[in-house]
């Protein structure tokens, strides 16, 4: 996956809560057998209508959405993910994640951010009414600074360093093929089999 | 300290565990199905790896399977390459896949039960959120994503972080009449969408004690549409009652033995739980959602709310949202709500044991004027034995249509889909706007409440009739 130090972009407010992954990506776009293609179905259902947040041209080229709380919730789909990152988001900014949903942005390496819902709010203000200012998520500071806000968040170190190096689990796993062998070896035998 | 059940079985499946690093879990069963495993596989491809444990994975065609002509080809041919993928990915990888028309096939998360895979103790994981099903045997189940789903075919182990432990006890007895569906409805209600987000819930009490493990997997089954990463419910009698005798369950010797560890893992009486949920299952009579996300529910004989009656703006912009969306007036009873559609099924309801509670109201009876009502049992397995018991000639008579297993409106990837507007009443897991088809109205309900509704017209339940 890309690494994520730092970014600089503009931000899109989307003032909605619980935006489920079923929005974010309907399901109709998930037969696609690929990791492609899947920018056209991002919030296709409300991209229907013209006065959506995203269908503003002045929202053009974003790349921080800042969404408000429950963000992600719903099914596994990790196409909610790839969507988002193929319409151009690097960042996504929320009080409060599905549980799912951000480890899946994790390993693909589009942070999710969680603030409290007040500088939310603030962001989301500010993003309304100058849409071309910028907001500089730096994940190296833990930190969040957009004008006179500054805003620290939390995010575990361990993830925060495999972002950073852009790093991919299963690499990382198998350093351990010999425990995962032990372990293996010790199982007891009436475990089930699918054979 | 004591442990909780949960403790017991994250602790015994650490592979690995080091400071400041993610746990490494070992996974004991991976389901797999069409729509999240095609760039799995093709990772691994990728990568030139091969999947580390096919003997502890299984594989159905359930999110895009048509339910009325099994030997025909899937006509979208979308689906039908993304079904076929999998059968590709499996023949290639050497992974037990039981397709559409096979008599095992069904919801990944019917079968893994039906067929004794899903035991006590034991991690499994999907690429599906509902995977927290599984919970109602005491085992650690949760959903995962694609990238986690190829993680787990490469090294039969997930990298986690240990979530927080939630207990809700739900005393005293259910009413006649009020079904599991009504009281994991309920419960989402109470803690919200979001209220679980970093637990494993643990569902305790004699409410839940005395629920068939049908109704337990209801329960675990909704667990992540209250944000928690998984359910569980201790094992007991009613487990091993289920379990023995089925295909993949231990026998003999291995039996004993395993019933003894499975006791072990009921949570200890000086566990402590780190967030403590307490419901009263006397008080409860049939829930219903009136909005776009499962925790906006009500008790049957509640009217729609009034979005100006709450108090968090958050939770007032979303109820008006809802109403607006849903097509309902704040005030109007929700017994006068009419439905287009009513589906029975998915894997939170497409158990026998639903489709008896559906045929049980259906007797006799005719869905109303107008009402179109679908009824998808959750595997072959499970429409066979409704087969035998005659359920279909009860529900076929009443002008129910009976199809073939799969997870259809539910999430209406598959041909079952609601057209815009149209509204339901629907006894699968989610409300979202446009889940059930682009601008369809959902209202999540128990299969007695579906079935009373497909009779009546408008949402009812059993006693209305």
């Amino acid at each position: 996956m890309e690494a994520f130090t730092t970014h600089t972009g503009r931000a899109v407010p989307l003032r909605r809560s619980n935006v489920d992954t079923d929005q974010i990506i309907p399901a109709v776009w998930l037969k696609q057998v690929s990791r492609t293609g899947f920018d056209k179905g991002l919030f296709s259902a409300w991209r229907e209508d013209p006065g959506f947040v995203l269908n503003q041209p002045e929202y053009d080229g974003a790349t921080i959405l800042v969404a408000g709380t429950d963000f992600g919730t719903g099914s596994s789909r990790e196409h909610a993910v790839w969507a988002l990152q193929q319409y151009g988001f690097r960042v996504v900014i929320a009080p409060r994640f599905g549980d799912i949903f951000r480890n899946n942005s994790t390993k693909m390496g589009l942070l999710p951010v969680i603030l409290p819902a007040e500088t939310v709010e603030a962001l989301q203000t500010r993003a309304e009414q100058d849409p071309k200012a910028e907001i500089t998520v730096d994940l190296a500071a833990r930190e969040v600074r957009a004008g006179e806000i500054t805003a620290p968040f939390e995010i575990d170190d361990y993830t925060r360093w495999r972002l950073m190096e852009g790093l991919d689990d299963i690499g990382l796993t198998l350093r351990h093929a010999d425990d995962i062998a032990a372990f293996e070896a010790d199982r007891p035998g009436r475990l089930p089999t699918t054979a | 300290m004591g442990r909780t059940l949960a403790d017991k079985v994250y602790d015994a499946h650490v592979v690995r565990r080091a400071e400041g690093e993610p746990d490494l879990l070992y996974i004991d069963l991976h389901l797999v199905h069409e729509v999240t495993s095609p760039q799995a596989f093709d990772g691994l491809r990728m990568a030139d790896r091969k999947v580390r444990r096919p003997d502890l994975t299984i594989a159905t065609e359930d999110h895009n399977v048509p339910t009325t002509d099994l030997l025909a080809p899937i006509a979208d041919p979308v689906s039908r390459t993304q079904v076929e993928t999998l059968r590709k990915n499996c023949a290639e990888f050497g992974i037990r896949l039981h397709p559409m028309g096979d008599a095992g096939q069904g919801i990944v998360h019917v079968i893994g039960p039906q067929l004794g895979l899903t035991q006590p103790g034991m991690t499994v994981v999907c690429g599906d959120s509902h995977t927290s099903t599984h919970g109602a045997f005491g085992a650690l189940a949760h959903g995962i994503g694609t990238s986690e789903v190829e993680h787990v075919l490469a090294t039969q182990t997930l990298p986690q972080v240990k979530p927080k432990m939630m207990a809700v006890t739900v005393n005293g007895a259910l009413p006649a009449g009020v079904t599991a569906k009504d009281l994991i409805l309920a419960i989402i209600a109470e803690i919200g969408t979001g209220g679980g987000q970093g637990y494993i819930i643990e569902y305790r009490g004699e409410a839940i004690r005395s629920l068939s493990m049908e109704g337990r997997m209801t329960v675990c089954n909704m667990s992540i549409e209250a944000g928690a990463r998984a359910g569980m419910i201790a094992p007991d009698e009613s487990t091993f009652e289920y379990l023995k005798g089925r295909p993949h369950a231990p026998q003999g010797a291995a039996w004993d033995e395993a019933v003894e560890y499975w006791k072990s893992l009921a949570t200890d009486e000086d566990a402590v739980f780190d967030k403590e949920v307490v419901i009263d299952a006397s008080t409860l009579t049939p829930f219903v959602t009136w909005g776009t996300n499962p925790g906006q529910g009500l008790p049957l004989g509640a009217s729609v709310p009034d979005p100006a009656s709450y108090g968090d703006p958050v939770e007032r912009q979303a109820a008006e949202r809802a109403l607006e969306y849903m097509g309902l007036t704040a005030g109007t009873p929700l017994r006068d709500v009419e439905v287009d559609t009513v589906f029975v099924g998915s894997c939170t309801n497409g158990r026998i044991e639903d489709l008896r509670a559906v045929a049980d109201v259906l007797k006799g009876r005719r869905v109303a004027d107008g009402v179109r009502m679908l009824v998808v049992p959750g595997s072959m397995e499970v429409k066979k034995k409704a087969e035998e018991e005659g359920l279909h000639e009860v529900i076929s008579a009443s002008g129910a249509e009976w199809r073939e297993a799969g997870c259809s409106m539910c999430l209406a990837m598959n041909p079952d889909k609601l057209t815009p507007g149209e509204r339901s009443a629907s006894t699968s897991n989610r409300n979202f706007e446009g889940r059930q088809g682009p601008g369809g109205r959902t209202h999540l309900v128990s299969p007695a409440v579906a079935a009373a509704t497909a009779v009546t017209g408008r949402l009812a339940a059993p006693a209305d009739l």
